[in-house]
């Protein structure tokens, strides 16, 4: 028997209400998150990655959204039937999230210290001087150098990496058992990006901490997570663990994003592959497979039927009729 | 090795954001002697009674239209009584009548407009089709309106003032509400189990801390103005009580004859609302840490040389 994971999602659906209609942002989401397991939430804009985050935190305000799903437990709690104030409690303390603009993401008016010790107090009851030591602590953990200074700082004295450190530093602080990650490497540069990847690795690692990496980077997903999921218009396309998806992508959508990102061997790429065409309106339902009219490798079947969610590897599932085995290394060679 | 903020970091570290903040404020200049006109108006109002010269109100026929001179420093009214005196006395009224509307103002208008902005929907058309009633008045009308409905006093004329104001300033701190709630410090204190109160207090009310000054000095200076006019219609100040409106409306008479009973509670009212007016803006560039930044440039400038 296998321990129970961490989070479990199943058929998480969210939707938007529009003056043109009902948006279905997300679309029968299901998953699971091993404690301490990182895994990564890809797909181009639009996919419901963000909106698959903010409807697990609770943080999609409705009206005008509304967020169902058969099941979220997290750590054994039901975070659908949770009151606002002890989902609050869960909020930073046991689920922290950081966001893709540090820019903006920290009060302008306050400065970081206050910022770093209002969460630590409020979750952890530290007083004043403890909670200042621990932020000290915190600042030093994500390499601001001379933190005990920093605290006095505001927001915009700080460059645009060191406010995600910050960031960072505020999400960890109460030691939470799933960080959420949405985009937040999206915003800064190459250089930057690595540190911050490097760093939310080894602090979780260190820490035990759980991970939804959420990126539209396949690049950055490939050095984060342990498993992936795939998603597209608002469901999850593929499943799988990092190396099976990376080797044996399954679904159409993957295999297009993974022709359209730029590899460093350069192999059997004079040029990138783009997508044709445009993701479908989420707004009119979606009966067939959703990627249908931009796929390359689309079959008789599915033209006819929804697809199924189909193995394809160990832990490897993709929804989606054809056999897409090989075409990859074909591609690549 | 300088850091980059040394002398920021380490003041910050002794004393906080206020001294911060209030440092901010004293490199102001305008602001500075904004701030000390006004404390010695106030002083001089509140000590009106043993600092006058003469009694205020007292008639002295013998001695009516006198020019300034040693005698009568700004010279005295149609009735000759001392105008100095009566600045002293006026600026009892004028300044409470100030500062209470602006209390007033903040304490309706702020609440409902934070609530308007940050709750939305219902909540935010309920109160703002109230506001708006209120807003479809000419404020003076409203004003007289209310006076006359409570009775001419001015204590009247404070709650009549405050009601016009108020309104105006949740509409004001609501449309900055709106903007600031949709920005993403907002979301990333709610996912970090921030309470609404506190995201109201810290990343709503902080942040929208520049527009509500500036409307408040707005306020206060409208409201010295318009407890002038009030009076003036017989509706506030009671004669022979001195306020600086009044003083200014019956000096009118003597314009051509006696131009200083008409320049003294003129110059008491500019100076009043100049020196709001710079504390105002002091205040507002003070509260606000972005707006800190010009200054630090060359502190930045000196650490990268070193």
């Amino acid at each position: 028997m296998t321990a129970a994971p961490l989070l479990r999602v199943r058929n998480l659906c969210t939707e938007f209400a529009t003056d043109q209609g009902v948006v279905r942002a997300v679309d029968g989401v299901s998953f699971d998150l091993a404690d301490g397991e990182v895994i990564g939430l890809v797909g181009e804009s639009g996919s419901g990655k963000s909106v698959t985050a903010l409807s697990i935190m609770r943080l999609v305000p409705e009206p005008p959204g509304r967020v169902t799903a058969d099941e979220i437990t997290f750590d054994g709690l039901d975070l659908r039937r949770m009151s606002e104030a002890e989902a609050r409690e869960i909020r930073g303390a046991r689920i922290a999230m950081i966001f893709q603009d540090p820019m903006k993401s920290l009060n302008p008016v306050l400065t970081i210290g206050r910022q770093l010790t209002e969460t630590l107090r409020r979750h952890l009851k530290l007083d004043g001087q403890a909670a200042r030591r621990r932020a000290v602590e915190l600042l030093d953990m994500v390499g601001i150098p001379s933190a005990e200074s920093r605290l006095a700082a505001y927001p915009h004295q700080f460059s645009g990496g060191m406010r995600q450190r910050v960031m960072i530093a505020i999400a960890l602080s109460c030691n939470p058992r799933l960080l959420i990650a949405d985009e937040a490497t999206t915003a800064l540069d190459v250089t930057i990006q690595a540190q911050i990847i490097d760093l939310v690795k080894r602090l979780t690692r260190e820490l035990g901490t759980a991970v939804i990496w959420i990126s539209h980077d396949l690049g950055v997903i490939a050095g984060m997570c342990d498993r992936v999921n795939v998603m597209y218009a608002g469901r999850i396309a593929e499943t799988g663990p990092i190396r099976e998806l990376f080797y044996r992508p399954s679904h159409g959508y993957t295999l297009g994003l993974m022709g359209s990102t730029p590899r460093l061997d350069g192999a059997g790429q004079d040029r990138l592959t783009p997508i044709d065409g445009l993701p479908p309106n989420l707004i009119d339902p979606i009966p067939l497979c959703p990627f249908l009219p931009r796929c390359r490798f689309a079959l008789d079947d599915c033209r006819n039927r929804p697809p199924p969610d189909r193995d394809v590897g160990p832990q490897h599932r993709a929804s989606c009729f054809a056999d897409l085995t090989g075409h990859w290394r074909q591609a690549a060679t | 090795m300088a850091v980059a903020l040394p002398v920021a970091a380490h003041d910050a570290r002794i004393a906080g954001g206020i001294r911060l903040a209030s440092r901010q404020f004293v490199r102001n200049r305008a602001a500075t002697v904004g701030l000390v006109c006004l404390a010695l108006l106030c002083v001089a109002a509140t000590l009106a009674p043993l600092i006058s010269p003469y009694d205020p109100v007292q008639i002295k026929l013998s001695a009516k239209l006198r020019p300034p001179g040693l005698e009568y420093w700004l010279g005295t009214d149609h009735f000759g009584r001392d105008i100095f005196s009566r600045i002293l006395h006026g600026g009892r009224v004028s300044l409470s009548v100030g500062l209470l509307v602006v209390a007033f103002a903040v304490s309706i208008g702020v609440p409902l407009g934070l609530m308007a902005g940050f709750f939305g929907g219902v909540v935010d058309n309920v109160l703002m089709r109230v506001v708006d009633a209120f807003l479809t008045f000419p404020p003076l009308l409203l004003a007289v309106a209310i006076v006359g409905l409570l009775g001419p006093d001015i204590q009247n004329v404070m709650i009549a003032l405050g009601i016009v104001q108020a309104p105006i300033l949740a509409r004001i701190v609501r449309g900055s509400t709106l903007a600031v709630r949709e920005e993403v410090h907002v979301t990333a204190a709610r996912a970090l189990g921030a309470s609404p109160l506190r995201i109201v207090l810290s990343n709503i009310l902080r942040n929208i801390m520049s527009p509500i000054v500036v409307q408040l000095t707005i306020v206060f200076a409208a409201a010295v103005v318009a407890e002038a006019s009030l009076s003036f219609l017989g509706l506030g100040t009671q004669p022979p009580q001195p306020s600086w409106g009044r003083d200014l409306s019956e000096a009118r008479r003597f314009l051509a004859d006696a131009p200083w009973m008409f320049l003294a509670p003129t110059g008491a009212i500019m100076v009043c609302v100049l020196s709001i007016n710079f504390v105002g803006d002091g205040l507002r560039d003070s509260l606000d840490p972005r707006s800190w930044r010009t200054r630090r440039r060359v502190t930045a400038r000196t650490d990268d040389a070193a």
